[in-house]
């Protein structure tokens, strides 16, 4: 540290006994804990902190805050850091951005002897031909782009998201947030305040006596407050609707960053004001500072900025400054008071300012600028919440319009006083925020579940007394041309440019210039873009646009948004069991099932010749209860139920109201008016609603019970010719064929374990008994199974080979051999679309479906290559290219030795002999030929009616 | 993200809700031709304006609720359970 750290300020936030070292730029630096990277380096000495984006201009210190444009930095691996803001730490790494190959020396700093080449709109004019140099000037203007690098390798960090439910949340605290909070507090509200610096305080943090004592005292207010919860280093982002507001918290330990989504029930918007540029020639050097920079620099950070100083003053900040530079010992060289016509014409110097001419002629020698020339409000969270802010020409700025009434405005955003007065009005507005966010809390928690009928109440919004407006000049450019976006290095002759070459609109202008683009998102240029433009159109576009602000107001990093990673996956009851015995991985939907076992091949010749198990749990289960069951299933199925005997399940096919297959499964009668409903796995859920759906909207007086007990009931297949052998051993349930004939259902204990539902279905093509058991005693069960059956050969089998067993037998999966086209004809299951039913979903579709006769048909294909497998998706196309269909499914079959496949083809090709071809992916054709039946095996069925 | 104020659960999160917008009486299955079922099917008219729209409180009490909602402002209003109390 040299010479330009000053003696202790009574606000200063750096904790003197406590150094800091840090690298810049491959050199090392001290500071104070508490110093911003800024504050540290400007009290060594250093000056110039970036580069700019266009023209390689040497920049420094603006705003000195997040927001100021000039000084983004790279922390490490971490880039696009904003240097105004980010505390220094020991060890830390911070490198320029943006200033290759040096800071010092800059080769695109030419880029100031060739700017007639970077126009407004540059990026339309040049780099444009020859075309084939595209590559090149990708290369060239890569480089040229702002930002920081950023390590592929580098550890994502750790993110957090919270819901938070205060009463009332406030943006900013400042001396009006501090007192809303507390006199919200006071009014029984639960509070969030929200502060976008480390510290509360606002703008009296680096004020005289009376604003530090009035500070001390607002501290302690809302500190003997438990319900105010404060937030500092943290900034709202955002206000959707119904006040859902987005809050990002910096400061957290153990990670980088949290997202905070509050639903308020009223949010005080008490963000200050910004202060604001001025345009002129020279106004972007290292040395030009706005008067609330130079007064956190000195009264916060105990910097002097410079040495000799010109101020430029419209305003009480600008009078504060001359005081606070005198007592930092800087020499004030001039003073120009705007108010009296007083105005800065240019700032010269090579590096930074060495000196400044006035409006009236006078060079007078310095090396700091202070302009203190306006306020910005930055109404972004206004905006969100549907408000247009009215221009105040008398105090050149905007000022909340029409705010909805769970919103309130506070502060500097409002208006100008005392600090006393300020804290008036902001205590007035946490009352009346209060009262309005209790209002809703107490119809919110009056909405009992008595399922009556909800009317909103309309509240009648108290008033919050008016806080008047110091009148200011208007500034916002001298009669020279500068910087208007710092950022992007936008100057005001480019703004007044794009309005002669015909961008009179300024939505049009700012895309062409790209005014308002860069990383501060106009919070700095905005308004000056507008004056300026305006002045070259003619018009006071100040008075007549209002800058759409959207969210986020502040950068977000993506692993912000992103949060932890919590996505929840389901497991069997018998998962644990196939892990340990190594089963692949199959994840379907959030199901994660076993896949096989290592050979699925043998897990299909098992089923074929002795016996196997699988672990269906995934099965979607829907226990129905009541008089009007078969009613229900009669609608939702295109088939019909009503003949269904107890003890006996059906297949069915729903479909949707487009006629398209929704679901299939079987579904079987347990009792009179007791059914057991069975879905895809990946469908459980959409038919669970499905069912909801119809009986709510459409037969409320029906009598039925709906209950999802998929997770309800562990499933087991038992499959193969010593199916019903090993069944029996372990049930009391009767097997014989007689009693329990294929597509039966009986209840029973299984393996000790009672409440048991068997079926005898067939997706295998084998003699086969689906258990469902309670879901703990599904292991027990499983393992049972596979005791009992060890002398007959039983194995476990996953997912794929029941694939292949029910390709084998042609049975088709809904999704997979099935697409969101596929109307309910056309899928071997014609038999079950009942067209002669009163009413069924999606009946008007398959009625003209049928008479059109021009559908799809799913048919067996085997190819003329035993050997060859088309891989699923492969067309089938004609002579002449046409497409005629496609392979929806194929596996090699282990029982035929053979490939096998389903297909959608068009009718004309859906006979049994038909020659086809199958287009590869290497562009060859395949032939093949149609079957006359789905099932490539068995197709009499003999093997599941045994 | 809305805050519906269900009449079973009090006032929730809408992404607990699934959406289902304007809902068209459903035609005479055994009257109708594809022009009115299609209508029903896929038209919606869209209004700027008040909307009366079907919601489904999937992640929370599972019933189907009729509201009001403005769809310039999003404002809502006249929640009802479709079917009414006893469905």
């Amino acid at each position: 540290m040299s010479g330009y750290r000053i003696d202790h300020r009574p606000g200063e936030v750096i904790d003197r006994s406590r150094e800091v070292a840090f690298d810049w730029n491959g050199d090392s630096y001290r500071g104070y804990m508490g110093d911003t990277i800024v504050s540290a380096l400007t009290a060594s000495g250093v000056r110039v902190f970036s580069r700019s984006y266009k023209y390689h201009r040497p920049r420094g210190i603006l705003t000195a805050t997040y927001h100021d444009p000039n000084l983004m930095v790279q922390v490490g691996d971490d880039p696009n850091v904003r240097g105004g803001h980010r505390r220094i730490e020991d060890g830390m790494q911070v490198m320029p951005q943006n200033a290759w190959p040096s800071l010092d020396f800059d080769v695109k700093a030419t880029n100031r002897l060739v700017g007639r080449f970077l126009s407004p709109g540059f990026y339309y004019k040049t780099f444009m031909a020859p075309r084939r140099l595209w590559p090149a000037y990708q290369m060239v203007l890569s480089r040229f782009a702002a930002g920081g690098t950023v390590d592929p390798q580098t550890d994502p960090g750790r993110f957090d998201h919270r819901y938070a439910h205060p009463d009332v949340l406030i943006a900013g605290a400042g001396p009006a947030g501090m007192s809303a909070a507390i006199a919200a507090a006071e009014a029984g509200a639960s509070v969030i305040l929200v502060e976008e610096e480390p510290q509360l305080g606002g703008h009296l943090r680096y004020g005289g006596t009376e604003d530090l004592t009035a500070l001390s005292d607002l501290i302690d207010g809302v500190h003997s407050h438990d319900a105010i919860e404060v937030m500092t280093d943290s900034v709202v982002t955002g206000r959707y609707d119904h006040n859902w507001v987005s809050v990002v918290q910096r400061d957290l330990p153990g990670v980088s960053e949290r997202l905070v989504k509050a639903r308020v029930k009223c949010l005080v918007v008490a963000v200050g004001t910004l202060e604001r540029p001025y345009v002129f020639k020279g106004n972007d050097l290292p040395g030009v500072m706005l008067s609330t920079a130079v007064r956190r620099l000195i009264n916060l950070f105990a910097v002097r900025p410079g040495e000799r100083a010109v101020v430029l003053s419209a305003n009480s900040s600008g009078d504060a400054v001359v005081a606070d530079l005198e007592r930092a010992g800087v020499e004030i060289a001039a003073v120009i008071d705007a108010r009296t016509g007083g105005s800065v014409h240019e700032a010269t110097g090579a590096k930074e300012v060495s000196s400044v001419l006035d409006s009236r002629g006078n060079r007078i020698e310095a090396d700091l600028l202070v302009t203190a020339t306006g306020w910005t409000s930055p109404t972004a969270l206004l905006n969100m919440a549907g408000d247009r802010p009215t221009y105040v020409p008398e105090a050149a700025r905007y000022v909340p319009n029409d705010l909805p009434e769970e919103v309130l405005a506070t502060g500097g955003m409002v208006g100008d006083g005392s600090t006393d007065l300020l804290i008036a009005h902001g205590a007035a507005t946490g009352t009346e925020a209060a009262r309005r966010a209790l209002t809703v809390k107490a119809f919110w928690q009056s909405v009992a579940p008595a399922g009556r009928r909800i009317e909103m109440p309309k509240a009648t919004p108290a008033g919050v007394p008016e806080l008047d407006h110091e009148p200011h000049p208007e500034m916002f450019r001298s009669s020279t041309h500068g910087i208007v976006d710092f950022s992007e290095d936008v100057t005001s002759k480019d703004l007044i440019s794009a309005a002669k070459e015909g961008y009179d609109s300024l939505e049009l202008a700012k895309r062409y210039t790209t005014v308002g683009m860069g990383p501060v998102q106009g919070k700095v240029e905005a308004v000056n873009a507008l004056a300026i433009h305006g002045e070259a159109t003619g018009s006071s576009l100040l008075e007549s646009v209002t800058t759409t602000w959207r969210p986020p107001y502040a950068p977000v990093r993506l692993g912000t948004l992103a949060g932890r990673k919590y996505e929840p996956v389901r497991y069997s009851s018998i998962q644990p069991w196939h892990e340990a015995r190594g089963a692949k991985r199959l994840v379907a939907g959030q199901w994660i099932r076993p896949d096989h076992y290592g050979d699925p091949s043998g897990e299909v010749r098992a089923v074929r010749e002795k016996v196997g198990i699988i672990d269906v749990s995934p099965i979607g289960k829907i226990d129905l209860r009541g008089r009007d069951v078969t009613r229900l299933l009669e609608l939702v199925y295109v088939n019909k139920w009503s003949k269904l005997d107890v003890g006996r399940v059906r297949y069915g096919i729903m479909c949707a109201e487009d006629g398209v297959i929704l679901d299939d499964g079987v579904t079987g009668r347990l009792g009179e008016n007791h059914y057991m409903m069975s879905t895809t796995s990946g469908g459980a859920g959409t038919v669970w609603n499905w069912l909801d759906e119809w009986l709510q909207t459409g037969h409320p007086e029906w009598d039925v019970k709906l209950t999802a007990v998929t997770d309800g009931y562990a499933s087991i297949n038992v499959a193969g010719p010593q199916s019903r052998e090993l069944v029996r051993r372990l049930t009391d349930i009767d097997l014989d064929p007689d009693v329990f004939p294929y597509m039966g259902v009986h209840t029973g204990t299984v393996a000790g374990i009672d409440d048991c539902f068997v079926w005898r279905i067939g997706f295998t093509g084998e003699l086969s008994y689906e258990i469902h058991i309670p879901s703990f005693h599904g292991l027990q069960v499983w393992e049972a199974l596979l005791e009992a059956g060890e002398d007959l050969g039983v194995r476990p089998f996953g997912v794929e080979a029941q694939r292949i067993l029910r390709l084998e037998k042609g049975h088709f999966i809904v999704g997979q051999d099935t697409d969101g086209l596929s109307q309910g004809f056309g899928f071997g299951v014609d038999w079950a679309i009942k067209l002669d039913k009163p009413d069924f979903v999606g009946k008007p579709e398959l009625d003209w479906q049928a008479e059109r006769n021009d559908h799809p048909h799913l048919v067996a294909i085997q190819t003329e290559d035993p050997r060859l497998v088309p891989v699923e998706s492969c067309q089938i196309v004609a002579t002449d290219g046409a497409i005629q269909g496609r392979i929806t499914s194929s596996r090699m079959s282990p029982t035929l030795g053979r490939s096998i496949c389903l297909g959608q083809v068009d009718p004309e090709l859906a006979r049994a002999g038909q020659l086809i071809q199958i287009r590869l992916p290497n562009g060859k054709s395949a032939p093949a030929r149609v079957l006359t039946d789905h099932a490539h095996y068995d197709p009499e069925g003999a093997r599941v009616r045994g | 993200m809305l805050v519906i104020l269900c009449p079973h659960c009090g006032p929730r999160n809408s992404d607990e809700f699934t959406f289902q917008g304007e809902v068209r009486p459903r035609p005479d299955v055994n009257g109708t031709d594809p022009g009115e079922w299609r209508r029903y099917l896929y038209l919606r008219e869209n209004l700027a304006d008040w909307v009366s729209e079907r919601w489904f409180h999937v992640s929370g009490c599972r019933r189907y609720l009729m509201l009001e909602r403005h769809t310039v402002t999003n404002e809502i209003r006249d929640v009802e359970l479709v079917g009414g109390e006893q469905a």
